[in-house]
């Protein structure tokens, strides 16, 4: 790439930073605790509308694995989400009523709050349907992951999305308050997965499992990306530059091996394919406010009105993060 | 228990974080009758320091030395162990062995039997001592040069530099001279030395010479002692006592609570390096009820073992995964595909039920066309394969070579057969002919066989013929190119049909090598009489046909009288 390429990148990345700026004035602090953020605290952050149900469990997954501290951004919840996280000890919480299209689907806001919390940390962006899952993750804490990559300099870890759902009707099964959301939807396609690399900003672009299976059989272009590098050591002058799925400098995307090797991997387990999905379809497809004109929800809705069963005879049941290693879906690269 | 009189092991601890671990490590050693120096980074802040030498103030037997910057690969580390050694020989007289630790280093046996390890081998100097030949696990590059050229640039911060002035130097011939011609050597940091020894290289009358020489050689920690004890020991057993294991980069592998039934059975007396939160491993480690052990000699074989399985995951991983931390670039997959699979062209329009005919001799799975214009047909027409993977198309063609991978992949312990030919999708033709697994075995031309059995008009089937053999004749030549890869066999349909069962068995053979039987069974070969004229048709329609091989018009058998041998291209 010549210092045209580069520079044009780094415009695009200023850019991404100036939208961040303008959009930091929709958010109002509901909750603001970011003094407790020590040096060398884990955060998270992620945005969400209407999942008080989730939280609950979403909190206590996340504190176990060692997150010290939430950064939460509400888009006009009217479920009791925001209230909810409010009168938690280690979150902090904005809200906003912006539009969430017009925001970059809301990664104006996570860049606004990234660049002014989560510099010089390891931070986690993940969707409060999304658990993080990473080598060891039974016996060691994320702060063991992230004191490895420091110390083998590797500054992004990815975590492919792997979509999660139940036997039967999706809605067979309704999903309780702090339950385990992987109690109901445990079965995951384990070799279902198209991978190509987009030469533009050197990420790979996985595509695939029950949703292209199941939605998209006739629009695979269409079908939702997988990838996603939600664990990075952050720095004010990073951006994401497509939802999780990419980020800038490219150099930031280089989480898989060129040359025959594994690095070191995890996966997000993904649990949207539950009873709360069909009204959650319903209500995003009436606000029009997702990726490419909500098509994604539109192909569910209509999947939906077919009363699918994602499940199917060589579907597998998740047991841990060791057989997803087995699978290939992630790897321990080489940490041992 | 501070009234444990002295003993005859002194530790050296050279600290730079986690100093509340540390702390507790010394505290260990010391209140079991074994002196402690520390030696603490200079980079470190006074504040944390202080708290350091405070939580250790009421041991008499701990104390700390000089402090010097210890930056990665710089002389540094060695003047803070020179100082730490002399101060610990100076005021602990009953010292006799001096063991080198780390602040992130965990006794894994209680201490006495260490004690008792090395009041068996009073003379012994333990310290992995290599000459620079023999290594092969140095970073940079670089194993002489180290001792040949000048290092003023930092490595970790002034990569740029470093390595133009080790150019640079290289290209001018430049050689620092070694003195009083020393061999080098290397090895491991972490080392237990004899009082005889130490004194020896620390009070010997060059001293000033040596140490002048190795503060310009480039990580003289793992040089320095290693070289010198050559001169004044008698008695080296060159390894380290401590556990202690480098992955590729050079950096050590770290421990973790869920090694700990390893780190207990390796029977190690210390080991390197200890992640700081390791809760259960200090207070497995550091607790006295430590009778559990049998003394036995150091046998690290297992974790050896698991950080080598590591590293070659890390460097070469799993051959046929394409996944989202391992993608190759082309003729860097050690292998494109996970495991062996066979392509078969043209056997199904020669045989009836060929399918199942090979299914039963081979035991393996026998697919139809899975790259078949309109539907993915897999064996026994399941919608959903092995790894949920669908028999829709448009999803198999959006990524053929994720399809295929995937498939291998997901099948790994059962071998796929599919059947393939020149209507089906063409778009791997080059990645399978360039991929080891596969086995490849046309017979060329029979795509002819299902046109000729057709009910179509005979133009329609004249230009079809035409568009496959344009399509088949590509791919032959694919297949013969000079670089494929495959097992490729190529017949023309004349020659096979000829001598059937010849062909067959070798594949068989390939398939299944175990089963090292003839074949009883033939498949029941498709009815060819009258075949000659449809080709002669197609001849006076304007097509020529060639890849058939000789049909007379007249008779329906081949005339070729010679036996038609399979040749094996590669």
């Amino acid at each position: 790439m010549g210092i045209v390429g580069a520079y044009r990148l780094r415009l695009r990345r200023r850019r991404l930073h100036l939208r961040a700026w303008l959009k930091r004035r929709e958010l109002t602090a509901i909750a603001n605790r970011t003094g407790a953020i020590r040096s060398d605290s884990i955060l998270l952050v992620s945005t969400l509308r209407n999942e008080r149900i989730r939280l609950p469990y979403f909190l206590r997954y996340y504190r176990d694995l060692g997150v010290n501290h939430f950064l939460f951004i509400d888009n006009a919840s009217e479920d009791g989400s925001p209230e909810y996280l409010a009168s938690q000890p280690d979150v902090s919480i904005w809200s906003t009523r912006g539009s969430y299209r017009s925001s970059r689907y809301g990664m104006d806001w996570v860049t606004a709050i990234q660049r002014k919390y989560c510099h010089g940390h390891w931070t986690l962006v993940v969707d409060p349907d999304e658990f993080f899952v990473y080598p060891f993750c039974e016996t060691r804490p994320l702060k063991a992951l992230t004191d490895w990559l420091e110390s083998s300099g590797i500054r992004s870890f990815s975590a492919m999305l792997l979509d999660m759902y139940p036997k039967g009707p999706i809605d067979a099964q309704p999903y309780r308050e702090g339950q385990d959301p992987f109690e109901i939807a445990h079965w995951f396609d384990s070799a279902n997965y198209s991978v190509k690399r987009n030469r533009g900003d050197g990420n790979l672009w996985i595509q695939g499992g029950p949703r292209a299976r199941t939605f998209f059989a006739d629009n695979p272009k269409g079908a939702p990306a997988l990838n996603k590098i939600p664990l990075v050591r952050w720095d004010r002058a990073y951006a994401y530059a497509s939802s999780t799925h990419s980020l800038l400098p490219r150099g930031l995307n280089l989480v898989y091996d060129e040359w025959g090797g594994e690095k070191a991997s995890g996966c997000l387990l993904h649990a949207k394919f539950l009873d709360t999905f069909a009204a959650k379809a319903e209500e995003e497809l009436k606000r029009g406010q997702h990726y490419a004109n909500s098509a994604e929800y539109r192909a569910y809705r209509d999947g939906l009105q077919a009363q699918p069963d994602l499940w199917c005879k060589w579907s597998e049941r998740y047991i841990n993060w060791r057989q997803l290693e087995i699978l290939g879906l992630m790897s321990k690269g080489n940490w041992a | 228990m501070t009234d444990i009189p002295n003993g005859t092991l002194g530790f050296v601890m050279l600290c730079h974080t986690a100093f509340h671990r540390a702390a507790e490590t010394a505290r260990h050693w010391a209140e079991r009758g074994c002196p402690v120096v520390i030696h603490v980074d200079r980079r470190v802040g006074q504040w944390s320091y202080d708290k350091f030498r405070n939580d250790l103030a009421d041991l008499p037997n701990v104390l700390f030395s000089e402090r010097f910057a210890c930056e990665w690969g710089t002389w540094g580390i060695v003047a803070a162990t020179q100082a730490a050694t002399e101060l610990i020989l100076d005021r602990f007289p009953t010292v006799r062995h001096v063991y080198l630790a780390s602040g992130s280093c965990l006794p894994l046996r209680p201490v006495r039997q260490l004690i008792a390890y090395l009041d068996e081998r009073p003379r012994t100097d333990f310290i992995e001592s290599v000459t620079t030949e023999e290594v092969g696990w140095t970073i940079g590059g670089l194993n002489m040069e180290r001792f040949t050229l000048r290092f003023p640039f930092s490595w970790r911060t002034q990569r740029w530099l470093f390595d133009r002035y080790v150019r640079l130097q290289r290209a001018v011939g430049f050689q620092r001279t070694i003195p009083n011609g020393i061999v080098p050597h290397l090895g491991s940091q972490w080392w237990c030395l004899t009082r005889q020894t130490l004194t020896a290289i620390l009070q010997g009358p060059d001293r000033a010479l040596y140490d002048r020489y190795f503060r310009r050689v480039w990580i003289p920690d793992e040089s320095y002692f290693q070289t010198l004890v050559r001169q004044v020991s008698s008695n080296v057993e060159s390894r380290s006592l401590t556990l202690s294991k480098f992955d590729f980069q050079g950096k050590p592998h770290i421990f973790y609570d869920d090694h700990l039934q390893l780190l207990r059975r390796s029977d190690c007396f210390v080991a390197r390096k200890i992640w700081p939160n390791a809760t259960k491993l200090y207070a497995t480690f550091l607790s006295d009820d430590a009778e559990r052990q049998a003394a036995g000699e150091p046998n690290p074989g297992k974790i050896d073992r698991l950080f080598s399985k590591a590293v070659e995951r890390r460097v070469k991983g799993r051959p046929g995964l394409y996944m989202q931390s391992r993608f190759p670039n082309e003729d860097w997959e050690n292998g494109r595909t996970a495991a062996p699979y066979s392509v078969f062209q043209g056997f199904s329009d020669v045989f009836e039920n060929f399918e199942g005919w090979l299914s039963k001799v081979t035991g393996s799975r026998v697919h139809g066309h899975l790259f078949a214009p309109d539907r993915v047909e897999f064996a026994g027409g399941e919608a959903v394969f092995n790894g949920s993977i669908p028999d829709n198309s448009a999803l198999r063609d959006y990524n053929p070579r994720s399809f295929l991978a995937n498939l291998i992949w997901a099948t790994r312990g059962e071998r796929q057969c599919f059947q393939f030919g020149p209507a089906d999708l063409q778009e791997l033709n080059w990645f399978m002919a360039l991929d080891s697994n596969a086995q490849i075995s046309v017979i060329s031309g029979a795509w002819a066989v299902p046109l000729f059995k057709s009910n179509r008009n005979f133009a329609d089937i004249r230009r079809e013929a035409a568009r496959l053999q344009k399509i088949e004749i590509e791919h032959l030549a694919i297949l013969r190119h000079s670089t494929a890869k495959a097992r490729i066999r190529i017949w023309n349909l004349a020659e096979f049909i000829e001598n059937p069962m010849e062909p067959l068995q070798t594949i068989v053979d390939e398939i299944s090598p175990r089963s090292l039987r003839r074949l009883t069974e033939a498949p029941r070969m498709s009815d060819l009489a009258g075949f000659g004229q449809f080709l002669q048709n197609l001849r006076n329609q304007g097509m020529q046909p060639v890849l058939m091989g000789d049909f007379p018009s007249s008779d329906d058998r081949p005339n070729e009288s010679r036996r038609g041998r399979p040749y094996l291209v590669k």
